[in-house]
């Protein structure tokens, strides 16, 4: 190993305690298959006697096998990973590789340079101090040399050793290494990257990785391996103001409370003033107990345990900040969403969003924008697709404390999750709050629903009927309507083609649409609940999201789904519109069950098999069910308390 | 003064281990016993102090453990007064599987693989803690910290979730679970320094000490009761040796030295010449054998 094996072999008690204060750096790798990014990361392992006599002997074998360089060994295999992979020989996700000096041990993420994998590299970039850009000297600064440089400057990455390599190839001309060098430097600054340290080698020769090469006699600078080991990268964030998201709240008995997390920013002494965020109840830092034992500081990166001197209400999620330097905290923002995910963004559908150790809903704007990635050009966009950059506005359904991710990238950053299988599905960084948050209140009104609802005798509520176009819905709830109307019951019944004519006329029938005509659609339902009155919504709905995000504006037990389950073939057989055949000969698109998925409810409160019950019959299955729940009880119940 | 490399390996692992107990229903650690799952078990002491770590340790126990292992294991959740779940599939006992008549493939598919599963189903966890560390093998290189499974407990190399900054998901439907390695960016020389300067205590094999030995296709397997089969005319020798990994017994090649102290340890470490996991027969199968052992739900 490129230890000192003198001294280990002497001395290990003394090796030992020299290993003690190493500091780490995390940092990565950015070029496309053949800059030869996997031979660079193969040479810094194998330079640093990394590799096992077995490893070694395996990596010989590989070589000759599947390797590209003859009978050498090809170091680009020991980086390799998946057994796919292997065989189509690229890397295709984002690999960690570790090795360590004297002086540093260091976490390599590897991330590949295909143009559809900007995920791995905003993964990638999300965890790294530093980047190795590489570039081949043949090449120049290519395109997605420009596009990795992007990345990395969104996700604020400030160090870069620009690696110009194949210099062996280029004869290590001066001329041609500082042609690059300019080049690059003038499109970093138009981007905010100013730390550029620029190192001519040969990562298939080994020139200037290590040692410094007797080729580059003009290169006065440093070694790849000399620049990585000596970069100053974390100085910044202790002196940045105390952040500490809680994780989880410690208490094992009666006298002990503390709160657990890991410091994001700054540093915490004992008696020192905090503001709990968003609450704003303030106290001072009692006990700070680190992984040794009590500390009376603890800095940026350390995960401990704080107690509070005063009884005050701290839970997971909430940030602890100084009492005189908290972070803002809004439900509005602007910020840049990747997409990482085949299913696309599509604006207005709710998503869980994670943002230090607190979990909210969030929906998404249309995107203002959208970047391309290649030329930095701003374009028009109604939804973000997998690997598209945009800008976006989100709104939460509560504030929560921030920084700007330029600020803190533990306090801006943030993904989303998909509500219903749980995917991570992008990532975020908040560039500012939107002020509008702010300045519209709800406004509390004296007259509420359950006396709005209780003067018409009944509950309000919404039936929400979803199902194939053509199964139905319309008729029984016209029914429904009738019924109700002729039990002295206040109803009103949303038409999903009425709607389309009036509120919807602007919304066509793409994902996106689809989620904003029902957005719409609840909101009203909503506020019609709010006027007492029992909503029959009769829509397609065709995606399970946009059901539950209807079922959540209401409070538990006023949204009642009805799924009106028509086999498609038999509601295309039906086909009262002609609609089915229409969409059959190509003359519409996007048409539900055709060409436009249908997602079947899973927890309906009603189901209605329209091939075992006629109309009728499922009228009056709603109408007990609506009894049965307790809607249609007389006016003076107590029950309707909520 | 910037933290040293233990400090923040340290802090991000006792960061792990708090979010999966924040965000899980019922997590549990596996415990195998070796130097890994000792340095596991003491980063979750620290996490959860002044509480007990919330949540049980699980041995998925093959049988054919080193009889020094089960003692250690036994007197460390004594001392330090933990829930210990041991579970042995009670099929493969019924079927008398072992690695000696069925190999190691099979042994290890049935005693340790299914063996884990039955468990994670019968206690219904819902996050599992793993020792595994990324730089031991090329295919966990690329595994997520947080490593979603299905239902089926089966890894998914396309549905991994991208895991960025500090923000792990945790989230899953009913009977899907997560497998969480808070090692995973420690290396094998991290770990070793790790125990050293946190004094932590591990099973003494891995400590050279005369052992009786047998020598079969060139590994030293010590004879740890009667149940190895012995050729006629073999007879096993004391050898000064120790273990660099633990496993069952008949499974794992013990090395001649004289390292009886941990700086020892670390300083034939840091001389030798060959990697860890070759005195794991399981891995001497093809290379990509590890993945698809990952891909049936082994850690």
């Amino acid at each position: 190993m490129a230890h000192r094996s003198e001294l280990i072999a002497a001395d290990i008690l003394r090796y030992l305690d020299s290993q003690e204060s190493k500091s780490l750096l995390r940092f990565m790798t950015c070029g496309s298959v053949d800059d030869g990014k996997s031979t660079l990361i193969g040479r810094l392992l194998y330079e640093s006697k990394l590799i096992f006599e077995d490893q070694l002997a395996t990596l010989a074998a590989d070589s000759k096998k599947v390797g590209t360089q003859g009978d050498e060994l090809d170091l680009a295999l020991l980086v390799d990973g998946l057994a796919a992979e292997r065989e189509q020989g690229i890397t295709i996700d984002v690999a960690y590789r570790f090795f360590s000096t004297e002086r540093r041990k260091f976490i390599v993420a590897d991330t590949p340079g295909h143009e559809q994998y900007t995920r791995n590299m905003v993964t990638a970039a999300s965890n790294s101090d530093a980047a190795v850009v590489l570039i081949d000297a043949r090449k120049g600064v290519l395109t997605q040399t420009r596009r990795h440089s992007y990345i990395l400057s969104l996700l604020g990455v400030r160090h870069i050793a620009l690696a110009v390599n194949k210099m062996d190839q280029v004869g290590f001309a001066e001329s041609v290494f500082d042609a690059i060098v300019d080049e690059y430097r003038k499109f970093a600054s138009e981007i905010g990257i100013t730390d550029v340290t620029p190192i001519p080698l040969s990562a298939l020769k080994g020139d200037n990785v290590t040692s410094p090469s007797a080729n580059t006699p003009w290169y006065p600078g440093p070694t790849l391996m000399g620049h990585l080991e000596t970069l100053a990268v974390d100085e910044l964030l202790g002196e940045r103001p105390f952040r500490f998201p809680v994780q989880w709240v410690n208490r094992p008995h009666q006298d002990f409370r503390g709160y657990a997390g890991l410091i994001v920013s700054g540093s915490v002494r004992t008696g020192d003033r905090v503001r709990t965020l968003p609450s704003g109840r303030t106290s001072s830092v009692a006990r700070i107990i680190g992984p040794k034992g009590d500390l009376e500081r603890a800095v940026a990166g350390q995960s401990v345990t704080l107690t509070m001197a005063d009884e005050i209400d701290v839970s997971r999620g909430d940030v602890l900040a100084p009492a005189d330097s908290p972070p803002a905290i809004a439900d509005q923002f602007q910020a840049s969403v990747i997409w990482m995910h085949e299913e696309p963004m599509l604006p207005g559908r709710p998503y869980i969003l994670k943002m230090g150790t607190r979990t909210v809903t969030a929906s998404i704007t249309s995107p203002r924008y959208k970047v391309n990635v290649n030329t930095l050009e701003h374009l028009a966009a109604k939804q973000l697709e997998l690997n598209e950059i945009g800008v976006c506005n989100l709104s939460l359904d509560q504030p929560v404390p921030f920084d700007a991710y330029a600020e803190n990238r533990d306090m801006g950053g943030f993904v989303l999750i998909d509500r219903l299988n749980n995917d991570t599905l992008g990532a975020g960084l908040i560039h500012f709050a939107l002020r509008r948050a702010e300045n519209i209140h709800w406004q509390a009104l004296d007259v509420n629903k359950i006396a709005r609802a209780r003067l018409k005798g009944q509950r309000s509520c919404i039936l929400w009927f979803t199902g194939l176009s053509g199964a139905g819905k319309s008729t029984i709830a016209n029914l429904i309507e009738r019924r109700l109307l002729a039990l002295g019951r206040h109803t009103y019944l949303l038409d999903g083609d009425n709607v389309r004519h009036g509120l919807n006329k602007d919304l066509g029938f793409t994902d996106a649409d689809r989620v904003e005509n029902i957005r719409r659609v609840a909101e009203v339902a909503r506020l019609m609940v709010d006027a007492g009155l029992i909503v029959i919504v009769s829509f397609i709905s065709p995606f399970r999201s946009e059901r539950r995000m209807a079922r959540e504006l209401v409070a538990p037990g006023e949204f009642l789904e009805v799924f009106v389950d028509t086999p498609l073939a038999e509601a295309e057989k039906r086909d009262v519109k002609g609609l089915y055949a229409k969409a059959r000969r190509g003359e519409l698109k996007n048409f539900t069950g055709i060409d436009s998925p249908y997602e079947r409810p899973e927890q309906a409160e009603i189901r209605i098999d329209t091939t075992q019950v006629g109309p009728e019959e499922g009228a009056q299955a709603v109408i007990t069910a609506l009894e049965e729940a307790g809607i249609l009880l007389p006016a003076t119940n107590e029950n309707w308390s909520l | 003064m910037p933290l040293t490399h233990l400090e923040r390996l340290e802090a991000e692992s006792i960061h792990i281990l708090r979010e999966v107990v924040a965000e899980c229903e019922r997590p549990v650690m596996l415990y195998s016993i070796g130097k890994d799952s000792a340095v596991m078990l003491h980063l979750a002491l620290k996490a959860f102090h002044p509480a007990k770590p919330p949540f049980p340790l699980l041995h998925v126990d093959t049988t054919w453990k080193f009889r020094e292992m089960i003692e250690f294991r036994d007197r460390r959740v004594a001392e330090l007064g933990l829930e210990l779940i041991v579970h042995i599939n009670p099929e493969g006992v019924a079927r008398g599987i072992n690695p000696i008549t069925h190999g190691s493939q099979i042994h290890t598919d049935v005693m340790k693989t299914q063996a884990l599963k039955q468990a994670l189903d019968q206690y219904a966890f819902d996050a599992a803690f793993g020792g595994a560390r990324r730089d031991e093998e090329k295919s966990r290189a690329k595994e997520r910290i947080f490593s979603f499974r299905s239902a089926q407990h089966r890894w998914d190399p396309k549905r991994q979730r991208p895991e960025l900054w500090r923000l792990y998901n945790a989230r899953k439907n009913k009977g899907e679970s997560l497998r969480v390695f808070p090692l995973s960016n420690w290396t094998e020389l991290d770990v070793w320094q790790y125990i050293y300067r946190e004094n932590i205590p591990i099973v003494p094999l891995y400590f050279a000490r005369p052992r009786p030995v047998v020598r079969r296709d060139g590994t030293l397997i010590m004879v740890d009761d009667a149940r190895l089969p012995l050729a006629p005319g073999e007879r096993p020798v004391m050898r000064k040796v120790r273990f660099r990994t633990l496993g069952c017994y008949p499974l794992t090649g013990a090395i001649e030295s004289s390292a009886e102290t941990l700086p020892a340890i670390i300083q034939e470490m840091l001389l030798t010449t060959t990697s860890e996991r070759q005195g794991r027969v399981i891995d001497h199968d093809a290379a990509a054998s590890m993945e698809k052992k990952k891909q049936e739900g082994y850690f």
